[in-house]
């Protein structure tokens, strides 16, 4: 478990990682924190020429509270996003999903636009991105963009983000009057990636439910509102449409079955919280 | 007030003080295999590892790898066969084992290629460049599919994957079953499972031409039978093969026994490449191709009467060892043989054992050995009796219980369980366990429709093996053909040193038990200091300490056995010391006390000298020694216990010296949307005699409960049926955490062992094999089921409860993919 031979730059400012970038194109991989990459280099399964430590860049090291939105710079550890001031109030579904992230010694590492740019269809930070309809803006040399999560996320382990771009920031929405949200995930163990996750969000208009863990990516769909005679069979179809994964740690069916119940489970409470 | 203070102070032992070893551990100061250093020019060793799980090797190509800048050499299987014999086994079928592949491969993981360089790094970049062309063969997986006329064989020399097959009969179990009113059978899978030390294996080798001899550094535990077999397959005498072991091991639970085949072949490379090399396993080759527990399947029959009195068992195992039976294997198959009956009266029965080979990993030692294989069917029947029968778990289970009166028991298959009162610990475990309020909880919670159950399970822990339990696998002609093997010994040495103080070294190898914080114990009582001023050496060198095949730390054998032995050596040691003390004091030697580091005469502390001068004195004024005296600077005990016969002619065995008990309660709840399973409470009552360092067992008992946890709820070597390994990483192969283990109440009773020296029983393994069934039979109960399959996973318990899955309504089917991301 030793990686093969790589170099390794950690730039002072965004202009220099980028044109590393820029001129790498593929042969470097963005290294923020680790949690993921570091095992893949050492069981060699990744193989990238240069690693860009973008952890030394000040620039995009804050949270920002702007235009409605929690802005939070590539490199912002779990960890700090967990301890920001406010957060249950700013934005709660991310002070609910971040518990469930890893473990405190993985989240004191690993960051927030780092999880997002892996992309794991079982991970709770994408799920929650994309629950809250949040946006990533990437940058590269030459230009900048942002993406909303849905057409950000495009399979396993797969987005959007071009070789020469690097994740500036992901923006989540702050919450609004009225609204309730809520987390719910199965794990063979506590700190896994999710066998099943679930992110509800309920206002005064529509009901949305994120599901992660089942299908290849998180997926979003608007619910009929807890307590409506719909609801169950809105979710039936959900847990179809999502053709669920098999894995060594649970069937297809029983990703269908949690869909369907746990799914409910997280609207209704989402709705409670909401009064 | 002195005599109040020595009274607080002694015995040491039975007192949890804090571990001797613990400091330097905290400090991070701890001597590790990999902490050591390596002299200059030690080359490090990466093994390249076979990804088919059956493939004859056509052709190596090492030269892109060899031209590497930093690498010293490349070496195959053909490379070590020259330098090697074969691994010796128990049974022939093991014939022409060798720890590399040479021709063919056997299972995923095998080592195929070993490149050696100057740092790792360098050596696994020459893993990418060797080329090898495997030619695949069909694999074989599934044990009972092994055993079918048209199996693939996985080596040819043999007429078939069954190498051993063997059928015992004790009483007269036909007529039982004819009498019998009730016929019980149980069908049951144990997954192969393994303990997953922190540490995974090291090995540090060294060859000396001049002497023809190695000389090899490395965190193996034993069982030190093993020493003789690499000998043989390095081809030196056993003096031309020093084995040492580090001060500290990171942990074992029998694991480290495994990292034998890579001591060879680490030797064997040093030898090659005129280098010391080192290798250090990482986590990804440990997951792969260490050692694991046997897989077993078991079908079971009781002859049961109508009040649920169990006549007789009829056992039907079959176990799968993996590519190759490994020597001590098929040891986890014997190991229980004298305990086939568990914990109860059953005076008939019949064994059928046979042993199989598939396309995986190579099984071996790994905590409980061989009991959870055992009680996981034994006590899964007693509940099916029950239910059959419509009887209380509890009563089938007490009805059938040794009875105290019967001790020592003398059980169908030649065990003698030493001591016990079974029904006494069951008793006190169901009140100091609370039952009552658990039914309470049962009856409530089932009445507001969870799902809530109630699992037990009686368990005898056998401990220290005789070692010639292991050849119970061959027929009494055999034996005779192969020459009679038992018994067990244990080696101790205690010595004086100039200026007085006191060291014990024993042959016993902990991975982080304790061992010498409960050794100065016992010594310090015997010679009236404290626990520090005795210093204690744990750790292992061939060349210079005493020991013999039996050392090692294996089979929960320290508590009763290596402590004993040191409390024989320290005794008569103190004994010598007495008779000196006695001439100085000019009084008789029985009247010589030791006590607060002083020598004195039994009620007269006037006259009195320091223990140090005295203990000092045969070094420095050795012809001042009483007449007919000798020196007493040393003693060395090698014990071993009479009680361990080899197996006689009606395969009857004692296969181990003492046989602990445990009674465990499990309470759980099932819920009933994810299928998730959490234990509400879970109760352990063991009685290993008289606990040396309370503590110290809490650990033991907490650490078994996690393994046997795992075991039950998360851990098992997957394969898929073409023999690739689904779990080779931490994040497949699931350990518990200390976010899934509940705290178990822990009740102890003390019935000593009449048969070793501190009446202690061993209580290393007992939950490894207690807790996989009785979490099982808390989740059949919560769950109303007959088959329970390990591990107990969310998954496949759920859609029991869901009932069958409809069909997608119609109309959501022209509702496509993109509908879904709206």
């Amino acid at each position: 478990m030793k990686p093969p031979r790589f170099d390794y730059f950690a730039p002072q400012s965004s202009a220099e990682a980028l044109a590393a970038l820029a001129e790498e194109g593929g042969e470097a991989f963005i290294l923020a924190g680790g949690q993921s990459l570091l095992p893949l280099l050492t069981m060699r399964l990744a193989r990238p020429r240069l690693l860009i430590d973008i952890m030394r860049i000040e620039e995009w090291r804050e949270i920002r509270l702007e235009g409605g939105a929690i802005r939070i710079g590539a490199g912002v550890r779990q960890a700090e996003l967990e301890s920001f001031p406010g957060l249950a109030r700013h934005q709660p579904l991310l002070a609910l999903a971040l518990p469930f992230v890893g473990h405190p010694q993985t989240r004191s590492r690993g960051t927030v636009c780092g999880s997002i740019a892996f992309a794991d269809p079982s991970a709770e930070l994408p799920l929650a991105l994309l629950a809250l309809e949040g946006q990533v803006h990437l940058r590269s040399r030459q230009r900048a963009r942002s993406l909303a999560a849905a057409d950000f996320f495009t399979g396993t382990m797969a987005s959007a983000r071009a070789e020469d771009e690097v994740i500036e920031a992901v923006s989540f929405p702050v919450a609004g009057e009225g609204c309730g949200y809520a987390f719910r995930e199965v794990t063979r163990r506590g700190g896994d990636f999710a066998i099943a996750a679930f992110a509800a969000f309920v206002d005064e208009r529509s009901a949305r439910l994120g599901v992660g863990g089942v299908a290849d990516r998180p997926f979003l769909r608007f619910m009929p509102r807890p307590g409506t005679k719909d609801l169950d069979e809105a979710l039936d179809a959900f847990a179809f449409d999502l053709e669920a994964r098999e894995d060594l740690h649970a069937s297809a069916r029983y990703r269908r079955e949690l869909v369907r119940r746990l799914g409910r489970l997280a609207l209704e409470e989402a709705e409670r919280c909401r009064a | 007030m002195e005599a109040k203070k020595v009274e607080d102070k002694s015995p040491w032992l039975g007192r949890s003080i804090g571990r001797l070893e613990d400091k330097a551990l905290l400090l991070g100061r701890g001597r590790f295999i990999d902490d050591l250093g390596a002299p200059p020019g030690t080359l490090e060793a990466a093994i390249l590892r076979s990804p088919h799980a059956h493939a004859r090797i056509d052709r190596i190509e090492t030269a892109r790898a060899r031209a590497l800048p930093g690498v010293t050499a490349v070496l195959t299987g053909k490379d070590i066969e020259a330098l090697t014999a074969p691994l010796l086994g128990v049974l022939k079928a093991a014939a022409h084992s060798f720890p590399i592949a040479i021709d063919r491969v056997l299972y995923v993981g095998e080592p195929v290629a070993i490149a050696l360089a100057t740092d790792r790094y360098i050596a696994e970049d020459a893993l990418d460049l060797i080329e090898v062309v495997y030619e695949a063969l069909p694999p074989v997986i599934d044990p009972r599919a092994a055993l079918l006329a048209d199996a693939p064989l996985l080596h040819p020399g043999l007429a078939s994957n069954l190498v051993s097959d063997r059928s015992f009969r004790y009483g007269d179990p036909e007529s039982a079953f004819a009498q019998a009113a009730f016929r019980v059978a149980i069908d049951t899978r144990y997954p192969r499972n393994a303990a997953t030390p922190i540490e995974t294996y090291g090995v540090l080798a060294d060859y000396d031409p001049g002497a023809d001899a190695y000389d090899v550094l490395s965190n193996f535990q034993g069982p030190f039978s093993l020493h003789p077999v690499i000998a043989k397959a390095l081809k030196v005498p056993g003096n031309r093969l020093r084995l040492r072991s580090p001060p500290d091991c990171g942990g074992s639970f029998g694991v480290k026994e495994g990292v034998f085949p890579y001591i060879v072949l680490i030797a064997a490379a040093a030898r090659a490449a005129g280098r010391t090399v080192k290798w250090i396993e990482d986590r990804l080759e440990h997951l792969a191709a260490s050692s694991c527990a046997t897989g077993r399947l078991t079908h079971l029959e009781a002859a049961v009467t109508g009040e649920g009195r169990i006549l007789a068992l009829d056992w039907d195992q079959i176990e799968d060892v993996g590519a190759t039976l490994r020597a001590p294997e098929p040891a986890t198959l014997y190991r229980m043989h004298a305990n086939m009956t568990g914990a109860y009266d059953i005076r008939h029965l019949k064994i059928r054992n046979r042993v199989v080979l598939t396309n995986k990993m190579p099984s071996g030692l790994n905590r409980g050995f061989g009991g959870p294989q055992v009680y996981f069917p034994l006590e899964r029947l007693m509940q099916r009796i029950a239910r059959k029968l419509g009887l209380d778990p509890l009563a089938v289970i007490r009805r059938n219980l040794i009875a105290k009166e019967a001790f020592p028991y003398r059980t169908a298959t030649g065990g003698f369980l030493d001591s016990g009162d079974y029904q006494g610990a069951v008793a006190a475990a169901l009140e100091e366990g609370g039952i009552e309020e658990l039914y309470r909880r049962r009856e409530e919670a089932r009445a507001e429709g969870r799902l809530y159950g109630i699992g037990f399970a009686a368990v005898v822990e056998p401990s220290v093996s005789n070692m010639g339990y292991i050849t119970t696998v061959l027929t009494a002609e055999e034996r005779r053909r192969a020459g009679q093997k038992s018994g067990a010994q244990a080696t101790a040495t205690v010595a004086i040193d100039p200026l007085g103080a006191l060291t014990v070294k024993v042959a016993s190898v902990p991975q982080g038990q304790g061992h010498r914080t409960v050794l100065s114990q016992i010594v310090a009582d015997i010679f009236g200091l404290e626990p520090e001023a005795v210093s204690v050496r744990a750790d292992l060198d061939t060349a210079k300490d005493g020991w013999s095949i039996a050392s090692g730390n294996y089979s929960s054998r320290f508590a009763p056995a290596v402590a004993g032995a040191a409390f024989l050596a320290a005794s008569r040691l103190r004994a010598r010391l007495q008779r000196i003390a006695a001439s100085q004091l000019n009084v008789a030697a029985d009247e010589i006390v030791f006590a607060e580091g002083r020598v004195s005469a039994r009620g007269n502390p006037e006259n009195a000298l320091s223990f140090s001068r005295l203990a000092a004195s045969p070094h420095w004024a050795p012809q001042s020694l009483p007449q007919g005296e000798e020196s007493a600077l040393s003693e060395t005990v090698f014990w071993t216990p009479p009680q361990l016969a080899p197996p006689n002619d009606k395969d009857e065995i004692n296969s181990s010296l003492c046989y602990g008990f445990i009674f465990d309660i499990c309470a759980l709840e099932v819920d009933r949307v994810t299928g998730e399973l959490r234990i509400d409470r879970y109760v352990s009552m063991h009685d290993c005699g008289p606990l040396l360092h309370p503590a110290m067992v809490a650990g033991q008992v907490n650490g078994g409960f996690a393994h046997g946890l795992g075991a039950a709820l998360f851990e098992e070597q997957v394969y898929d049926g073409e023999g690739n390994l689904l779990t080779g990483t931490f994040a497949d192969y699931l350990i518990p955490t200390v976010k899934e283990v509940p705290a178990p109440m822990v009740l102890h009773r003390h019935t000593p062992s009449p048969l070793t020296p501190l009446g202690a029983k061993g209580v290393g393994e007992g939950n490894a094999m207690s807790t996989p069934v009785t979490i099982a039979n808390a989740a059949a109960d919560a769950l109303g089921l007959d088959e329970v399959t390990l591990p107990l996973q969310p998954s496949t318990l759920a859609p029991r409860l869901y009932g069958p899955e409809r069909r997608r309504k119609e109309k959501t089917l022209a509702r496509g993919r993109d509908a879904v991301r709206e």
